[in-house]
């Protein structure tokens, strides 16, 4: 049987995310506890192109570009969907930038970027399903997952 | 040379270390006879780590192009004891000087300091990322003392993890397509994804292991256990008794084979070796001077 998850009037989703990455999502848009809208988290959806998919739908969140350039990291395929009154406004698919800037730490703890007060800034390597990110300041790679922790 | 800052080996296209190869050979025949290209120019010295031959090598080949030299001595005379945060300090020290020569153990400090400083800066070693100068002084001796680069057996051993030579030199050497072999001990392998880069990127021919094979090396470059950047020394120690290259091993490699070496060398090789003809770290660390005249000279003509 289908689940049914309830329409949002003002919000986004974010639909085709790669199964079992809804909850990176999730902390990606710092949606935690405190947070007061509602929140739909459904994981491992059959879907015809992906197999399975998660999506996240969130009540009166807009979801900006730096955001979605960190969504894109990790779930290469989502798209994203503003509702504005109960309708859709815009559907588009995150895209994967050439370069990250200030999205996520760098994880090589001897990087400048950890000592002193300084935007990242990733170079991303591959467009492809697994690109590597490299630091431009220490010149490590790195893979979302790594980046993501 | 495109770069206006002389920060990662990446930032290099063949080309430019061709040029830079040239015009430090044109500078070493002429160095004999003084010169006061860079008169009036002020040089900054930065050393946040440890230094012997590239500082002094740095000072001497700004000096001999007829620039002044500043350095602070160790970080422990500066205001950084007091607190004074790295960005400041090289936003001073750019105020004073017209290049600064930076070496610092955090990695990406020469390339973050390059965008704070309106004047050229020159990363002389960022923790286990880059040493570019070093890479290139070590390209010179090569070139100069076996007449080409490409196609030359070269094996890189030793600690392949955290020394910055290595990783800087693997990749000038891929450029040039000579055959890398890259001998460490086991734990110390040089890092995966810069293996991969360079295999991908000059389809350069790089075989990786953990024996000492050295029988149809051209080249033998030989690193220290970077034992500073261990959190266990006696386990470095351990290491680095463990990785020599004795006398006994370079039996029956090529005879015109060199030997090379950033220094400071320990014990990882036999000093017995010091007087062989294969021996050339001393006057590979002489080469260190007109092949910085050459970067420092380029960089401040771009100004």
């Amino acid at each position: 049987m289908p689940l049914s998850v309830e329409k949002i009037e003002d919000g986004s989703v974010i639909d085709h995310i790669t199964a079992g990455h809804g909850l990176h999502v999730l902390a990606i848009l710092k949606i935690d506890e405190k947070y007061a809208g509602r929140v739909a988290l459904v994981m491992n959806v059959p879907s015809k192109t992906m197999g399975k998919k998660d999506i996240v739908k969130i009540e009166g969140k807009i979801i900006d570009e730096k955001t979605a350039d960190k969504i894109a990291v990790i779930a290469p395929h989502a798209t994203l969907n503003i509702i504005k009154k109960g309708e859709v406004t815009s559907k588009n698919q995150v895209e994967m930038p050439s370069k990250l800037v200030g999205v996520f730490k760098c994880p090589n703890p001897k990087c400048v970027t950890t000592t002193e007060k300084i935007e990242t800034d990733f170079e991303v390597e591959k467009r492809s399903e697994n690109p590597n990110m490299r630091c431009a300041y220490c010149e490590r790679t790195f893979t979302p997952e790594e980046l993501r922790e | 040379m495109k770069v206006g800052d002389f920060i990662s080996v990446r930032d290099l296209e063949k080309n430019d270390i061709d040029f830079l190869l040239d015009k430090a050979e044109a500078t070493e025949k002429k160095m004999a006879e003084g010169c006061s290209e860079l008169d009036g120019k002020v040089v900054a010295t930065l050393f946040f780590e440890p230094s012997t031959r590239t500082r002094l090598s740095f000072q001497t080949a700004a000096q001999r192009l007829g620039a002044k030299v500043i350095d602070f001595g160790s970080t422990s005379g500066t205001s950084m004891v007091k607190g004074e945060t790295f960005t400041d300090t090289i936003k001073i020290v750019d105020g004073y000087a017209d290049l600064l020569v930076i070496r610092h153990s955090v990695e990406g400090a020469a390339r973050y300091a390059a965008k704070v400083a309106e004047h050229p800066v020159i990363n002389a070693g960022d923790g286990g990322n880059q040493h570019p100068t070093q890479m290139m002084l070590d390209l010179y001796t090569i070139r100069k003392l076996k007449k080409k680069i490409d196609g030359l057996n070269v094996c890189l051993v030793g600690d392949l993890k955290y020394g910055r030579v290595m990783r800087s030199l693997m990749y000038g050497l891929a450029m040039y397509k000579a055959n890398v072999t890259l001998i460490s001990p086991k734990g110390l392998e040089m890092d995966v994804e810069a293996v991969k880069e360079v295999k991908q990127k000059f389809n350069a021919e790089i075989i990786e292991t953990n024996e000492m094979n050295l029988r149809d090396a051209d080249v033998l470059y030989v690193c220290r256990i970077q034992k500073e950047r261990f959190t266990d020394v006696y386990e470095a120690e351990r290491v680095q008794k463990e990785f020599r290259v004795t006398k006994e091993q370079i039996d029956g490699c090529k005879k015109d084979m060199v030997i090379l070496h950033p220094l400071p060398k320990i014990d990882e090789i036999d000093l017995a070796i010091d007087k062989s003809p294969h021996a050339k770290y001393f006057e590979q660390a002489k080469n260190g001077v007109p092949v910085r005249m050459a970067i420092i000279s380029e960089l401040l003509k771009k100004k």
